[in-house]
């Protein structure tokens, strides 16, 4: 017998599948830019396809990424991925082995030990297969497992939240759930009524299944699990399971080199459909921690995105702190999804800012300081920095000492691209006329501008570098005071610009760096709620963003917060904590060993920024 | 009108009994924090546009309650949304906001 009709459901589920996937897959790749077609074709005969493949098993199927997070939550994505994956491949060989080399048809594998009783035919390997299908089995078995126990305390697994699912979603993982146990229970009743089982189905049929085993129930369990992997076939295309077939796709046209472009294209369709809504992005967002429930997380961003489109609220709540992106195990672009997403109504033109009249000659100098709108917030950060250039002779000029120009970047983050571009060229200006061969700034969000977007044909470093610069070439020297600090890392300097490790090596020359669980992640560190890249957040959100941010970070043991952000420092000092927040370049002047002279008493270090005194030399230095 | 010996000059009466209400209830209901203003102007003295021209969300707020919401929006544009204002704000405004609003408005005309 090779054909019943209870394969039916199964059969048709799967041709559906494949010709709806191969559609939509044509379809994708039929509309990417011309650009990304020839990347395609270009890179198609070469190591990059052995480089994707390598990460479609790597990630899809073994879900490293997963696994580096959590091994409980890891195993349950593998065991679900790589075990069916191995079923099907054991499967298939297993009934190829059988018909010696003939083309079964598709269904034939899948229901093998309905159709064949007499293994015989496989001879010694009967043993070998029989083993490794239970054994594949029971994996994905223990996987699911794993997923009921998630649903319930997910905590064990490593996450706070689960995603809330829409209805189709709830349809496809409900069919999913019920596929396994009824495939076990399928061939429990084979196990028990033809001795066709291996450890794990002759258990099931022995010592389960023996005293009801009828042909009637063994059909039933037969026709049960047809219908249930057909359910899932047939929607797998509209739930979450879409990101089975399109993460394949993402991941291949990804080391061919496409990538988001300035306004959603094709690949954004890719992107979007590659979200699984696994939820790890939900733990990962600040606005998480926040009292009121919202769905601003990109879990269901995207998914808005995929159906429909994305709330006012989904889309203007989120800080763009980057921190989904770290987590996101598909490495899917959101924050580029979520900055072109906003650039539907240019409400900004770029004639807007005529009234800027070309930039005053600067005076020159090598070295141009760039302090930017939240610099001048903070005038202390201003002058710690100015004062340790002007120790270390630097021959420097301030070029928005006078009234600061935007850098762009608050507009070009609400997606006001035209007039973003029109405030780049008056700092471009601005910049170029000082004759400077370095551009310093104080604030990452600008250093971000400049480098990311500005073509200024000369370096761009953020003041933590700098001053690391003039420490390691002996302009600077500093006491170490061992005071106790606790490193905050801005988003736009460690996820935007990957720096990292300059402003801790910084630290350490001035005191005892203290790691906390929060801040040893590195690129994971959390937002301190003040991103210029949101404007619908209220003040108390984001205070209280401020104030998980900050208990994150703090140990008991740490006298004094650090970062390097004027804006992390402003929101940050807006919650009750009791401690000091400092930037870097106000710690280190406070541990600056002036020049020709080793003060004798240690600066004491003051509470208020605004009554900042610093020894006597340093102060005349300042005051220069 | 009272006869006190002298008058206002005409151009500078407002009437807040047929000012036109509409605009600023808008802006009101898109962004609650708006109410909170009392004008006390730390915005107007940290704005970047401001050290430019005579542009201030104090201002701003100001042409949004006395119904002149044309004036708003023509004036709304040359704010560059640096955020300094949100941040200064000692009623904490959620000045951007307010902004961009009032930019949609100019765009979309919502009334």
């Amino acid at each position: 017998m090779r054909y019943h009709p209870f394969v039916l459901p199964f059969s048709f589920g799967l041709a559906f599948l494949l010709i709806y996937t191969s559609i939509i897959w044509i379809r994708w790749i039929n509309r990417l830019s011309e650009n990304d077609k020839q990347l395609l074709r270009k890179n198609l005969f070469s190591f990059n396809t052995l480089a994707a493949i390598r990460e479609v098993f790597m990630e899809s199927l073994m879900h490293r990424k997963i696994f580096r997070k959590n091994v409980f939550l890891g195993f349950m994505h593998m065991s679900l991925a790589f075990g069916w994956f191995m079923l099907i491949l054991i499967g298939n060989l297993e009934s190829r082995t059988y018909t010696a080399g003939r083309i079964n048809p598709p269904y034939f594998p899948i229901f093998f030990k309905f159709f064949r009783h007499d293994l015989a035919p496989l001879k010694k390997l009967e043993a070998y297969f029989g083993f490794w299908m239970d054994f594949f089995l029971l994996i994905v078995l223990l996987g699911l497992s794993l997923a009921f126990i998630k649903r319930a305390h997910s905590k064990v697994l490593g996450i706070k939240r689960t995603t809330k699912h829409i209805i189709i979603d709830k349809i496809a993982l409900t069919s999913l759930w019920f596929i396994f146990p009824l495939r076990l229970l399928a061939e429990g009743f084979s196990a028990a009524l033809y001795k066709t089982g291996n450890f794990l189905t002759s258990f099931m049929g022995d010592e389960i299944l023996s005293g009801i085993a009828s042909p009637t129930l063994y059909l039933q369990a037969w026709w049960a699990y047809s219908i249930a992997l057909g359910i899932f076939f047939i929607t797998l295309p509209f739930s979450r399971y879409m990101h089975i077939p399109t993460e394949i796709l993402l991941i291949f046209l990804r080391r061919y080199g496409v990538k988001e472009k300035e306004q959603h294209s094709s690949f954004t369709k890719i992107e979007i459909n590659a979200c699984s809504r696994c939820g790890i992005c939900i733990d990962a967002c600040p606005i998480t921690a926040l009292p009121e429930s919202s769905e601003t997380q990109s879990a269901y961003f995207l998914r808005e995105m995929r159906y429909d489109k994305p709330t006012n609220n989904q889309n203007e709540s989120c800080l763009l702190c980057m921190r989904c992106e770290e987590a996101c195990p598909v490495g899917i672009e959101i924050t580029r999804i979520r900055e072109n997403e906003r650039k539907e109504y240019q409400l900004f033109a770029s004639e807007s800012y005529n009234y800027l009249t070309s930039p005053k000659n600067a005076a020159k100098g090598k070295v141009a300081f760039f302090a930017g709108c939240m610099g001048h917030l903070t005038p202390g950060v201003i002058k710690a920095t100015l004062a340790l250039f002007k120790a270390a002779n630097v021959n420097y000029t301030f070029i928005d000492e006078e009234g600061s120009i935007c850098c762009g970047r608050p507009l070009m983050q609400n997606g006001q691209t035209d007039a973003g571009i029109s405030l780049r060229q008056i700092n471009k200006d601005l910049i170029l006329n000082s004759g400077a061969e370095i551009l310093v700034s104080s604030c990452p969000i600008c250093t971000r501008e400049f480098i990311e977007h500005y073509v200024l044909g000369i370096p761009v470093f953020h003041h933590s570098q700098y001053i690391l610069e003039l420490a390691m070439s002996k302009k600077l020297s500093f006491r170490n005071n061992s005071t106790k600090i606790v490193y905050h890392d801005p988003c736009e300097l460690s996820r935007g610009l990957n720096i990292i490790e300059e402003p801790r090596q910084l630290l350490r020359l001035a005191g005892e760096l203290i790691h906390s669980p929060e801040n040893s992640g590195k690129q994971q560190s959390l937002c301190c709620g003040g991103s210029l890249g949101n404007t619908n957040l209220s003040a108390n959100q984001r205070k209280s963003i401020a104030e998980n941010t900050l208990s994150g970070i703090l140990s008991d043991k740490a006298d004094i917060v650090a970062t390097a952000c004027p804006l992390c420092k402003k929101s940050l000092a807006c919650s009750n904590k009791n401690i000091e927040i400092l930037d870097i370049a106000q710690i280190m002047l406070e541990a600056l060993i002036a020049p020709k002279f080793i003060p004798e008493n240690t600066v004491e270090s003051t509470k208020m920024e605004s009554n900042l005194t610093y020894s006597p030399e340093i102060n005349s230095i300042i005051s220069e | 009108m009272k006869d006190f010996g002298f008058s206002p000059m005409k151009n500078k009466v407002l009437n807040f009994d047929e000012l036109n209400h509409d605009f600023h209830q808008w802006i009101a209901i898109q962004d609650s924090s708006f109410n909170l203003c009392i004008a006390c102007g730390t915005c107007a003295s940290t704005c970047s546009a401001g050290s430019y021209t005579h542009f201030s969300f104090r201002e701003l707020c100001k042409d949004i309650r006395w119904g002149n919401a044309e004036k708003a929006m023509k004036e709304s544009e040359k704010c560059m949304l640096c955020g300094k204002c949100s941040i200064a704000c000692p009623r904490n405004i959620n000045t951007r906001n307010i902004i961009k609003m009032v930019r949609k408005a100019a765009k979309t005309s919502p009334l």
